[in-house]
């Protein structure tokens, strides 16, 4: 049977307080109850990455995670990369460089690859392909999304001076 | 990249690489796909399947799931019109509505695996699916026929009583599980082989294999109570949604829109229908909007992989390499329905090579399988397999290069493609030059033991088909551009760009637009790499239309009669010199005051397809331990035509080579001796993953498509093509181990590697 609580978390920098039904995944709670349906559903089993997210500044598949252990959590979605108007350099560099075709996969690579980055800023193409395993692309074989995480790592570095 | 221009570009806009229009939404998250879409008082929707690949129906009681708190409606193949025997257009040809009605709900037999049973409605998905369920069916479970072999077999029942086979034409008398049988001959193969100095003959298997869209199916409907439908989905077709809910309620087309949401994939899995007639159903016994989303599962087992195949191969050629003929057995998985894809593929078999005899017999077979339905190229890649295999056998036994070997026997304009059209405007030969030519091949082979280089060729018609478009001028002369295209992976950019080349603006200046059933004039599938092609021959002819009209509006405003008024290079122009220079951009303010908004119609059916050819380039390295090959480096080259957004094209090449690699080296349906699948997950499936790959180069050869005005020719699918063939020579190569089964997975290679040592054939280089 259903029971409903209160979740109350962070999302993308802002508290929220989250009605969900316990049998809700963190997925569902973001889409169906926070209304940020950017996060993506491919799989539902831990396989696509479609749904990835950061949870307390690690990468998580937000369909194997609960909603309800998302209390006093940070998370961060795709919603949360742009700084207002002014694109995340991953953004900026996946659309110059055509890393997206369908862009399903697009907002976990966003998330996952910005996650390498906030660790690592100048990761090798293998450290990048090795870091993305966990996301799934059908469209664009990689090639792209690996030279747009390279060329905004150079970004984030160029910034930093 | 190397680029391989074959003339100058004279394009302004053209072969540029603009930001895609719609790509702002697709980093942030803000871009509508079919899930994403919700309703505050909508149901959710769920599927009782049968868990069993064969099996008759006995009864269906949906009494405890209806009795359950929260369930609103269920739904049974009774709810659906009982069709007569009617053919009706199809995704590849013609098909019988009363299979497509059987497909969609199982009424007396479930003939696969997933085969839906009944749907409930709920106002929330746990309790749609504990009511599902708490439906209770009696089956009795039949034999399960899942490999073309054995469903071909004298003894083996036929799975639908009454289906007998089409064989050229005329219908056979006994019910079989034998569809159709197609034919090409030409010349006299018999002869031909007679001929030859060498012949080699061979047989070759693919299994099942599934296009592996991230994104589920999903619908969402809305039946009102005046009966007039509105259907939300991710689909590559919204007219033949449209058309195939027409025919399956038996209702006029304007009853049904069909809103195109952003789509997560579909390399030809998302045409027919499946979740959307069940939400239609549910919507309309419920009142409410009904929302439906596959899981990964259920899009395994019951939307459309591509046919599991065995095909025979017989090729003879002269000592300096000639071809004296060909011969091509092949029989392919149709599933549980009729389908034509082994007609299809009996066009692509033999597609690349210039031939006086030839004889190809193709079978259509039924499997207790879902239906198959296109994937990429469909048919093409089970079909091209063994022939570039057996000429890579051909190239080493000849002591040729394989390159050379291709060139010497590929068609040109004029060649006849085995089933009888002849080739217009092509660029193999081009392609092949182009690959020999490329920095890959020139270098030397990877050094190093059980290492070597494969090359394989690839053949896709690319379509036509029909289209619509407008272009409106704004009144600061920008344009919108509409289509019913669905922009499956940045075709909003090429629509763009094209008006833009047509109109003398910039591709910012151009808003594409993609539009639902209500809002635009039919337009066929997203798919058969006809988009920018047919599509874009629309928007290109709904520019010509604006262009003729503002040329009155110019007319108009310089007071001349107006055959004094010349389009060129972006601008109208006075023939005497007499007046500056308009540009739509100096027009758009101007239009009120000359007669009104201007808005341009386009629509084609256009016939000058040009077909598309490619070259792949592999080295690998086998593990002779673990059977794992490696792909050390990859290029793929091939013939785009006139590249309109080029980013855009090598994504193609690149996302295409991807998955033929994957069916190359590991993807396939696994089933048990039930029929069941055992690997329903990307995972286990084996989809490849950014480890999988290397960087995949790409070569483009531009040979302008003449029955287009911009060059065009479809791109999309011939990069799944090479693939197979590429990898399974370059392993042949590097170990002397001819596979000749797809896919080449380590448990497969190792075996072979143990069983055969690896003494079935020198290993030979390709020669560089
Ligand atoms: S949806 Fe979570 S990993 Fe695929
Ligand atoms: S862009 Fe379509 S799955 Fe990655």
């Amino acid at each position: 049977m259903s029971t409903n609580r209160m979740v109350s978390t962070t999302i993308n920098g802002e508290d929220m307080a989250l009605i969900i039904d316990d049998r809700m995944t963190l997925l569902d709670a973001l889409r169906d109850r926070a209304g940020l349906t950017g996060t993506k559903e491919g799989c539902l089993s831990g396989d696509c990455g479609a749904c990835s997210v950061i949870m307390n500044d690690r990468v998580v598949d937000s369909c194997l995670v609960m909603a309800a252990e998302a209390e006093g959590a940070a998370i961060v979605t795709v919603e949360g990369l742009a700084d207002g108007t002014e694109l995340h350099p991953l953004q900026r560099r996946f659309l110059e460089q055509a890393a997206l075709q369908c862009g399903i996969c697009t907002p976990g690579f966003l998330v996952t690859a910005k996650s390498l980055l906030d660790r690592n800023n100048n990761p090798s193409a293998a450290e990048i392909r090795l870091w993305l395993a966990g996301n799934l692309c059908r469209c664009t074989g990689y090639d792209k999304i690996i030279r747009a995480v390279e060329g905004a790592s150079a970004d984030l570095r160029a910034a930093k001076g | 990249m190397e680029q391989h221009e074959a003339q100058k570009n004279e394009y302004n806009i053209i072969g540029t690489r603009p930001i895609r229009h719609d790509g702002e939404d697709k980093v942030t998250g803000r871009a509508q796909y079919g899930a994403d879409i919700s309703f505050p008082d909508q149901l959710y929707g769920k599927v009782l399947r049968s868990p069993h690949a064969h099996a008759r129906i006995l009864s269906i009681d949906t009494s405890k799931a209806l009795a359950m708190p929260g369930v609103r409606a269920v739904t049974t193949a009774e709810d659906l019109p009982r069709l007569k025997d009617r053919m009706v257009a199809g995704e590849a040809g013609a098909e019988n509505i009363r299979y497509v009605t059987e497909r969609v709900l199982a009424s007396d037999k479930a003939l696969f695996e997933g085969h839906p049973i009944a749907a409930v409605a709920a106002t929330d998905p746990w309790i749609a699916e504990e009511a599902v369920k708490a439906i209770e069916v009696k089956y009795e479970v039949l034999t399960a026929v899942t490999e073309v072999r054995d469903a071909m077999k004298d003894d083996t029942p036929p799975l639908h009583g009454e289906l007998t086979t089409e064989t050229l034409g005329e219908k056979s008398k006994k019910a079989t599980n034998i569809v159709r049988h197609t034919r090409h001959k030409r010349g006299d193969p018999d002869k031909g082989f007679a001929e030859a100095d060498l012949v080699i003959e061979r047989e070759f298997e693919t299994k099942t294999v599934h296009q592996g869209y991230i994104e589920p199916h999903n619908a969402t409907a809305l039946y009102r109570s005046d009966g007039q439908i509105t259907l939300w989905t991710s689909t590559q077709a919204p007219f033949w949604v449209r058309r195939d809910l027409a025919e399956l309620f038996d209702i006029p087309l304007s009853r049904i829109k069909v809103v195109p949401m952003e789509i997560g994939g579909g390399f030809g899995g998302k045409i027919a229908v499946y979740l959307e007639p069940l939400a239609i159903l549910l919507s309309k016994k419920s009142g409410r909007p009904v929302k439906m989303i596959m899981t990964r599962e259920e899009v395994f087992y019951a939307s459309g992989p591509a046919s599991g195949t065995v095909t025979r191969i017989k090729i003879g050629v002269k000592k300096d390499g000639t071809i004296t003929a060909a011969t091509a057995w092949m029989a392919y998985e149709a599933g549980a329905f009729p389908s034509n894809w082994a007609m299809v593929g009996s066009m692509c078999v033999l597609a690349c090579y210039r031939l006086e005899n030839l004889q190809i017999d193709a079978y259509d077979v039924l499997t207790n399988t879902s239906k198959v339905m296109a994937y990429r190229a469909p048919s093409s890649p089970q079909a091209m397999f063994g022939v570039e295999s057996i000429i890579d056998e051909i190239a080493i036994k000849l002591d040729m290069d394989p390159l050379e070997l291709r060139l010497k026997n590929a068609v040109q304009e004029g060649d006849r493609r085995a089933d009888g059209p002849k080739f217009h405007r092509i660029g193999l030969k081009e392609t092949i030059r182009a690959a020999m030519e490329s920095e890959h091949y020139k270098s030397p082979l990877p050094s190093g033991a059980n290492r070597s280089r494969g090359v394989a060729s690839g053949f896709w018609f690319n379509a036509g088909m029909q289209s619509s478009a407008t272009v409106g001028i704004n009144m600061d002369g920008t344009a919108n551009v509409t289509t019913g295209s669905v922009d499956i992976g940045g075709s909003r950019a090429s629509m763009a760009i094209m008006a833009a080349e047509a109109l003398g603006l910039t591709a910012e200046q151009v808003r594409p637009i993609v539009a639902d059933t209500d809002s635009i004039g039919y337009t066929d599938v997203t798919g058969g790499s006809r988009t920018t092609f047919a599509t874009g021959y629309a928007v290109y002819e709904a520019c010509q239309d604006v262009i003729r009209q503002l040329k009155t509006r110019v007319a108009k405003l310089w007071d001349v009669q107006e055959d004094k008024v010349e389009w060129g290079d972006g601008a109208f122009h006075h023939v005497d010199n007499g007046k500056s220079p308009m540009s739509v951009g100096d027009l758009g303010p101007k239009l009120e005051a000359t007669g009104g908004p201007v808005m341009g119609h386009g629509t084609v059916n256009p016939k000058g397809v040009g077909a598309g050819f490619g070259i792949h380039i592999a080295d690998i390295e086998v593990d002779p331990d673990t059977g794992k090959v490696t792909i050390l480096r990859y290029t793929a080259v091939q013939d785009v035509g006139q590249a309109i957004h080029p980013a855009y094209v090598e994504g193609q090449m690149q996302g295409g080579a991807t998955q033929g690699i994957g069916w190359a080296l590991n993807e396939e349906y696994i089933r048990d001796a039930e029929g069941r699948m055992l690997n329903p997950g990307f995972l286990d499936y084996r989809v490849p993953t950014a480890l999988d790959v290397p960087d995949i180069e790409t070569i483009l050869v531009e040979v302008p498509n003449p029955g287009h005005p911009y060059g065009v020719r479809g791109v999309g699918e011939t990069p799944i093509v090479p693939p197979m063939g590429t990898i399974h020579n370059a392993i042949a190569r590097a170990i002397g181990l001819r596979m000749r089964s797809l896919p080449m997975s380590p448990p497969k290679v190792l075996h072979e590697i143990l069983q055969r040592g690896q003494t079935v054939e020198a290993a030979a280089p390709v020669t560089s």
